[in-house]
């Protein structure tokens, strides 16, 4: 069948500069770029391009310019291109649209209408630079009261265990499957260099990664994949996941070409097999059975790690929430709306769900109010962007942050939203040795520690901004945000005053 | 550690009377850490996780009703319930064996990769569901008498026996949804089923040579568990469940 779907991107050879090298010919995995070698010519199917630019920073001599295509459709605000190219699509397939990355769409960003505060005259600021500025943040659960021992001076009362984390931003978990092994010997590196957490994703964990258990959340999901007594051994902390922000309420399917010799020896099942996950964790049918789950890592991990339960914002959170905790979750983390995935329907991911900014405030109010905050720590993803986001989120009730698509932009990442194909150029989203070699580790995880440094010295400069020389003293701290533009149901659920107000 | 033969190993007792898991559990990790090999466990009243995460060649006895999550992400233990068992047992197991001379709930062997499981009379709903298998690893469940729907759900590997020995002959197996969605691994099926009872996903076959010498084996080692006569339950035909695609989700997605 003749395809009606247009090019998206326009692809330009400069050949005033190319000196036909055919680097873009290796880099591009879409089948670009091609040299014919009768004619000696480089040619372009630039139908095949997705914009994801590893030819053009990788040519040595700047020839190449990718650019939108420009066709322009007859304007209407109903018919928007997207949503013509996807019913081609469709005509032409019957199936269901795949997609990678979070939502697009651009549904309101409520960090963009959050703003900080900070000190002037009445109270003094503070310079990082010389004064000493607390990152620190401990997950887990903290005890209802405490008691002290007057005469040993020592705490009387029994802690649940405690995870101590440097930076407040953490690694969302991204399987092994999904991304390469690289990838997760990138993050695991990084995590353990700065002093925070990486996660497994639900596809196990590689023994050549054993090594980084202390800076490890393994996930035990709906599927399973390679969960055995070394794995939640190794961990420092058990997340069991129930959803994803990028596809609330639907199961995972890591289709059988990506599940290669290693893959499968992570996840414990046959090479070459579709990896299912499926849709409900069959052992979770409400609450009480949540909490049944949650006991039985408490029990095979002998009481000695948080036991992290992670779900997708959804228009009940704060009532789930309410019940995971008394589940006896020690984290609790939502996925908000922007959260990414290495797959999901389009229709899913850009239509279930709610952002994570609204979540996030009513999970925190809900627990407050029911006096049950201390029990669990909070942790948000999805779409998390810069340093500003993550303190504005920490303002709000978070005690910490999980970053996906940042870490992966990190990478070298230009979410062009194929990492459902396999194919990803970067070697990122992929698990095709001849891309994943790609992803060099050594470089790899020294992007990511720098990346965790910028915030991390960002993040002290907004707190001396705010006058407060710990994170603790902002988390949860709503009277240092004001909203912009916002109507007054938002304003109440985010619990924050209006700007000037 | 001793080198002594098992059943030579003195056997210690722990009365669950009373114990809330969390206890008996713990004193069960205590004592097989101090290298005891055989346990019993009397008066068992619900509590549940018992043997979750042990990963030594030990064998315990449960007199009594274990809890939920009986023997879940297991590693090795040998248990033997004389009684009924309750929901997710064998739940992950990776290895070991579970006898049960009783009942069994529901999502009996649960994304089990390995181990076997013996049910002597019938189980619940989702029997089976998403188990594996991995190298050398299958897991083995085999049920005397019935279950419920669900039965073989998303099996990924292994090896689903279900007998129906409490069926009389004219009498049809009550579940429906039968191996939905399975993409891997077998179901022997004793008894009579309607096609409408099967998932979609699957195919039936009558049985080949290495299917008998598979049946022979289970089946014996569940005959001599629980003192029946294997000739005679083989006697009686069985069909072969298999899952006529390793994919069957493959198709659903536009590029």
């Amino acid at each position: 069948m003749k395809t009606y779907l247009p090019t998206k991107f326009v692809v330009e050879r400069d050949p005033e500069r190319c000196i036909q090298c055919q680097v873009c010919v290796n880099q591009c995995s879409f089948d670009v770029h091609s040299y014919d070698t009768r004619d000696n010519v480089l040619a372009c199917r630039q139908e095949n391009c997705v914009g994801c630019h590893r030819c053009v920073i990788f040519c040595p001599t700047g020839a190449l310019t990718i650019r939108q295509n420009p066709l322009d459709y007859r304007q209407n605000s109903n018919w928007r291109p997207e949503y013509i190219e996807d019913i081609i699509k469709q005509a032409e397939t019957g199936g269901v649209l795949l997609t990678g990355m979070g939502d697009d769409k651009g549904q309101r960003i409520y960090w963009d209408h959050l703003v900080l505060n900070a000190s002037q005259v009445t109270n003094p600021s503070i310079d990082p630079l010389r004064e000493p500025m607390e990152l620190t943040t401990y997950l887990g659960r903290k005890p209802d009261r405490v008691e002290l021992d007057a005469d040993l001076k020592s705490l009387k009362t029994e802690l649940a265990p405690q995870v101590k984390i440097e930076v407040p931003v953490m690694f969302a978990a991204m399987s092994y499957g999904a991304v390469s092994l690289n990838v997760h010997e990138s993050l695991a590196r990084a995590a353990t260099e700065m002093g925070t957490l990486w996660n497994t994703g639900e596809g196990g964990l590689h023994p050549k990664l054993f090594k980084y258990g202390e800076n490890t959340i393994v996930q035990v999901a709906s599927g399973r994949f390679g969960v055995h007594a070394e794995y939640l051994d190794v961990a420092k902390i058990v997340e069991i996941k129930i959803g994803q922000g990028a596809k609330p309420g639907i199961g995972g399917h890591l289709p059988g070409e990506k599940v290669s010799a290693e893959v499968s020896m992570t996840r414990m099942i046959p090479q070459g097999t579709d990896a299912l996950s499926p849709a409900p964790q069959h052992d979770i049918y409400s609450i009480e059975d949540l909490a049944q789950l949650i006991y039985a890592l408490k029990e095979a991990t002998n009481y000695t790690k948080p036991i992290s339960v992670k779900i997708a914002a959804v228009h009940n959170s704060a009532a789930i929430a309410s019940g995971m905790v008394r589940a006896g979750a020690d984290i609790i983390v939502l996925d908000g709306l922007r959260g990414a995935t290495g797959a999901a329907p389009k229709v899913i991911r850009d239509n279930v769900g709610i952002p994570i900014e609204l979540a996030l405030a009513s999970v925190d109010s809900r627990l407050r109010e029911e006096g049950i905050r201390n029990r669990a720590s909070i942790v948000v993803s999805g779409g998390i962007r810069n340093s500003g986001d993550v303190t504005k989120a920490i303002a709000l009730g978070a005690d910490a942050i999980y970053i996906g698509t940042a870490a992966l932009i990190a990478l070298g990442c230009t979410v062009c939203q194929q990492c459902h194909t396999g194919k990803c150029a970067w070697g990122i989203c992929t698990t095709d040795l001849a891309l994943t070699k790609r992803v060099n580790p050594d470089i790899g995880a020294r992007r990511l520690a720098n990346l965790l440094r910028g915030w991390s010295l960002e993040i002290k400069d907004i707190l001396g901004g705010l006058g407060v020389n710990a994170l603790e003293s902002l988390r949860g701290n709503r009277l240092h945000l004001r909203g912009i533009n916002l109507n007054n149901t938002e304003l109440e659920i985010l619990g924050v005053r209006m700007a000037g107000s | 550690m001793k080198n002594a033969m098992k059943t030579n190993e003195p056997t210690v007792t722990i009365d669950a009377s009373g114990l809330h898991y969390r206890e008996l559990n713990a004193q069960l990790r205590k004592i097989i850490q101090n290298g005891t090999q055989n346990i019993e466990l009397k008066n068992v009243h619900g509590q549940r996780y018992i043997g979750t995460d042990l990963n030594r060649q030990v064998e315990i006895d449960i007199f009594g009703t274990p809890g939920n999550d009986l023997g879940a992400f297991m590693d090795g233990p040998k248990i033997i319930v004389h009684g009924n068992a309750q929901d997710g047992c064998g739940n992950t197991m990776n290895s070991g064996e579970i006898i049960i001379h009783g009942h069994a709930g529901d999502i009996l062997g649960l994304s089990a990769r390995g181990g076997k499981i013996f049910v002597r009379d019938d189980v619940g709903y989702r029997a089976g569901i998403h188990m594996k298998e991995y190298q050398d690893r299958k897991p083995i469940v085999v049920i005397g008498g019935t279950a419920q729907d669900f039965v073989g759900e998303y099996m990924a590997g292994g090896v689903l026996i279900l007998l129906g020995m409490n069926l009389d002959k004219d009498t049809y197996h009550k579940a429906k949804f039968i191996g939905t969605g399975m993409h891997s691994g077998v179901i022997y099926l004793r008894g009579n089923v309607n096609e409408y009872q099967l998932g979609k996903e699957i195919g039936t076959a009558p049985l080949e040579e290495k299917d008998q010498q598979v049946l022979q084996q289970y089946v014996g080692e569940f005959a001599a568990h629980f003192g029946y006569n294997t000739d005679d339950i083989l006697k009686q035909s069985f069909i072969k469940l298999f899952p006529r695609w390793l994919r069957p989700y493959g198709r659903l997605y536009a590029y």
